[in-house]
This record gives C-alpha cells, sequence and structure tokens, in this order.
C-alpha cells in the first residue's frame, strides 16, 4: 500500500515536472505578451481543477443528503478544501499575468468577479463547517453547498453584461482561438498534470477525514461505555 | 428512545393542516413583534446609522449621488434585514420550543413559509419609514417609473429574507451564531443584491431599462424559495 503511494506520487511528481519544462522551455514565447504569457499554463490548469472539484462537492452534497454516508460527506469536505485552494491559486496567479498585460491588478469583469465570489461561497462553506458543533454539521454544509450551487448559473447572468476585458477561451473558442500545438501540449499536460496532483491531495484529505470521523465515534462509543457502567442498570446495555 | 412511546398517540390525532400552522405561527410572530419590537426598534435605528455615516462618504447632494444612491439604499437595508433574520429562530431557543416543533408532526415547510413571511413584513416595514428618509437625505426622486421601484422592492425584500430566514436556521446550529449568518448569506446574495442595485439605480437614473434586473431577481426568488422549501426539512430535523 505504502510502496504503491509513494510510485503514485513520484509519478505525479515526474508529471508536474514534465508540464513544468513544456511550458517554461519547450512552448514558443508569446508574440506580443512575451514570456508572463507562461502563467497561462498554471492558471487555467488551477481554474479547471477548482471547477471541477466544486462540482465533485455538489454531487458529494446531494448523495450525503440522500444515502447519509459518511463517505460522502468525508469527500465533500476534501473537495472543497481543494477546490478552495486551486480556486486561490487562480485568483493569485490572474493578476500577476493582468499587471504587466492589462497595466492593473484587478479589474470587476465578469470572470474575475464571478470567480470571486465562487470562492467567497466556498470558503463560507468552509468556516460554517468549522463553526458548527456536533453532527448536525454535515447535514447543514451539504444544504449551504446546494445552495452555492445553484447560485453559480445566476451569478453568471448577473454578471455577464459587465464589460469583459478577460480574454475569451482559445480553446473551442471560435474563430481566432488556434493555439499553437506546442502551447496546447504544454496546456493540456499541466492539466492532466495538475488534476492528478488534486487527485492526490483530495484521496490525502479525504483519508484524514474518515480517520477523523472513526477517531469521534470511538470517542462517543467510549463515552456511552464508561457511562453505562457508571449508572444502575448498566447490565441490560451491555447485554444488548 | 421517548418517540416510540409518543408516535401512536400522535397518529391518532390528525396532523395539524399546512396553512393552520402557517397562519398560527405567522399571528404568533406578529403579535410578539407588535408587543415588543425587538426586531424592528433595533432595524430601524441602524438603518438610520448608515444612512447617516455613508452621508460623510461622498456629497449625498450631489447629481452624482443619484447614481449610488441604490446600491446605499440596499445595503443598508441588508445590513439592517441581518438583525431581524438573526431573531427569527433565536426567539424559539427559550423553553425548547425549536425542540418541540422538531417533535410536532405540523409540516416543517408551513413553519418556514410563515417566518420568512413574517420577516418579510419587518423588512417591509422598514423600508417603508426608511424609503422616504432616503429621498429626502440624498435629494432622491425617481426618473424613471415608480410602479418599477415597487415591484423591485417586492422581489429584492423577497430575496433577502427567504434565503435569511433559511440561513438562519443553518446559523443558529454553529457557535457565535450572530456572526455566522452574514458569513454564509452574503456571498450566496450577492447576485440578488447586485440585480437589486443595478435595477434600483436604473430606475432612480432613468437612463437604463431595468427589465432584465427584474427577471433576474424573479429567478433568484423562485429557484431559492424552491431550494428552501426543498431542503429546510432537513435542516430542521439535523442532528
Amino acid at each position: 500500500m505504502k510502496v504503491k503511494r509513494t510510485v503514485l506520487g513520484l509519478a505525479v511528481f515526474a508529471l508536474l515536472a514534465y508540464g513544468y519544462y513544456l511550458a517554461m522551455y519547450a512552448a514558443p514565447t508569446e508574440a506580443t505578451m512575451g514570456d508572463v504569457q507562461r502563467i497561462f499554463y498554471y492558471h487555467v490548469p488551477s481554474a479547471w481543477t477548482a471547477f471541477l472539484c466544486f462540482l465533485a462537492n455538489f454531487m458529494a452534497s446531494i448523495v450525503y443528503l440522500v444515502k447519509r454516508g459518511q463517505r460522502a460527506d468525508a469527500f465533500a469536505v476534501a473537495s472543497a478544501e481543494v477546490g478552495v485552494v486551486f480556486c486561490t491559486v487562480v485568483l493569485v496567479t490572474g493578476p500577476l499575468w493582468a499587471r504587466p498585460v492589462w497595466g492593473i491588478w484587478w479589474t470587476w469583469d465578469a470572470r474575475l468577479t464571478s470567480t470571486l465570489i465562487l470562492w467567497l461561497i466556498y470558503v463560507s462553506y468552509l468556516l460554517l463547517r468549522k463553526f458548527s458543533t456536533g453532527g448536525q454539521t454535515p447535514v447543514l454544509a451539504a444544504a449551504l453547498a446546494i445552495f452555492g450551487f445553484v447560485d453559480v448559473p445566476i451569478v453568471y447572468f448577473s454578471i455577464r453584461y459587465f464589460r469583459t476585458q478577460h480574454p475569451q477561451p482559445v480553446i473551442g473558442g471560435g474563430e481566432g482561438s488556434a493555439l499553437d500545438p506546442a502551447m496546447a501540449k504544454a496546456l493540456l499536460v499541466n492539466w492532466v498534470a495538475f488534476m492528478a496532483f488534486a487527485a492526490i491531495l483530495l484521496t490525502l484529505r479525504y483519508r484524514l477525514e474518515r480517520l477523523r470521523q472513526r477517531a469521534e465515534e470511538a470517542h462517543i462509543l467510549k463515552a456511552e461505555r464508561a457511562d453505562a457502567e457508571s449508572t444502575p442498570g448498566a447490565e441490560i446495555g451491555r447485554i444488548r | 428512545m421517548n418517540a416510540a412511546v409518543v408516535v401512536p398517540a400522535l397518529a391518532r390525532a390528525r396532523p395539524p393542516g399546512f396553512w393552520s400552522v402557517l397562519e398560527a405561527t405567522l399571528a404568533k410572530d406578529l403579535r410578539l413583534e407588535w408587543r415588543s419590537k425587538d426586531a424592528i426598534n433595533p432595524m430601524l435605528f441602524f438603518a438610520l446609522l448608515v444612512v447617516v455615516v455613508f452621508s460623510f462618504s461622498f456629497d449625498p447632494t450631489a447629481e452624482e449621488s443619484r447614481h449610488i444612491a441604490g446600491g446605499i439604499i440596499w445595503v443598508a437595508f441588508l445590513f439592517a434585514a441581518v438583525v431581524a433574520l438573526n431573531q427569527t429562530w433565536s426567539r424559539e431557543l427559550r423553553n425548547q420550543v425549536l425542540d418541540a416543533y422538531r417533535i410536532s408532526p405540523a409540516p416543517a415547510n408551513s413553519l418556514f413559509l410563515a417566518k420568512a413571511v413574517g420577516n418579510f413584513l419587518f423588512v417591509a416595514v422598514l423600508e417603508a419609514v426608511m424609503a422616504p428618509l432616503f429621498m429626502v437625505f440624498y435629494n432622491l426622486r425617481p426618473l424613471g417609473s415608480s410602479w418599477q421601484l415597487a415591484l423591485v422592492a417586492v422581489l429584492a425584500t423577497w430575496a433577502l429574507v427567504v434565503n435569511g430566514t433559511f440561513f438562519a436556521a443553518i446559523s443558529i446550529r454553529t457557535r457565535s451564531r450572530e456572526v455566522m449568518l452574514p458569513l454564509i448569506l452574503f456571498p450566496i446574495s450577492i447576485p440578488a443584491l447586485y440585480s437589486m442595485v443595478a435595477a434600483t439605480t436604473a430606475i432612480l437614473a432613468g437612463d437604463a431599462s431595468p427589465v432584465y434586473w427584474i427577471k433576474l431577481l424573479g429567478v433568484y426568488d423562485v429557484s431559492f424559495t424552491t431550494a428552501s422549501l426543498l431542503l429546510f426539512e432537513t435542516v430542521l430535523h439535523a442532528e
């Protein structure tokens, strides 16, 4: 088990290193933006990964509400946390690119604003998880997750009338969207590498959450047993 | 544990109807509020403070202030509404009333709707009192149509209270509950807030059509009322 994990970790590391090589050296320098454009190979894969994590969180929340399994809840919290991490990467790398290219760090453009709102929603989800007590946390969090996801299309429609400064999608985005094959390769390899990296983080966080759940259950059982032994009529409890 | 004993006795009695529970709860809340004014007084004073404090950050009588007044009005109402929303369920914690609701066979959604309608009325009273004051202090006069402004007010208030009532039921279960409500309510309300501000500004300035924003507010109201009604029972019974 441990060997398998190490091998998997090394493979992802190698993939990330290969992606780094492609992004920094193999891909041609962009004509107008220069080397700054290379941040795109990290910005875009992070965004896709974050959105997939939020989608996973939404689905896990529904599964939890239907089946009430602790596994689904552990998956929901893991995917939300990993999603917030990658969304933070998006929000940090974006301004780093925007400052030299647009001349400003931030603009209240449709895409930037909706990503920021998405980030706010999932941070509030994590805050709720942190501040709610006892066994009701998963239910409350799942309800909030569903509300958050219902909000996404409305957020999109509320700010699509903003003037958009963000570059249009370069892949499959209609005319003028042709991406140099070397650039496309760097982007795709990095995306696969980021997804694998996210998957590893997700698995580790999921396992940690399962351990926490089991430890909590053990504590409750222990307390109940101590309770049963110290009260009269404990034999009945023990026979059961 | 005790549920097994209680249930057969309740099963014989007919469960109370949807509308009768709604009516009873709403009447009780309105009577409580009428006698104590626990929600409306702090809300009014808070909104007044926001108006005064904001007036120092720009020249409120300038012609351009017409374009930011919509934002200030709704931010003031949103902040003030949180005062009422926080009391929605905390009022039921005394004497374990909320636990009694949980074990009663009364439909959960009628309880939710009663609370949401109650909050709607409280915030509507707040708006009715504060709106004229805003008009005076910020030298406003709608250049667009007034009936559209009324429609925006109704849709926007419902948008704030339907989510607020639902999230108050969530935040009441957390530590530091009063702080938690705005933290979970505001991020999700951003599109509603943006729509109501854009619609109000369009009407006050009279230079754009607010129809798109009114429609979006309608979509928001319908989506989140549906989501709340689907999920409220689950949240109420969360253990």
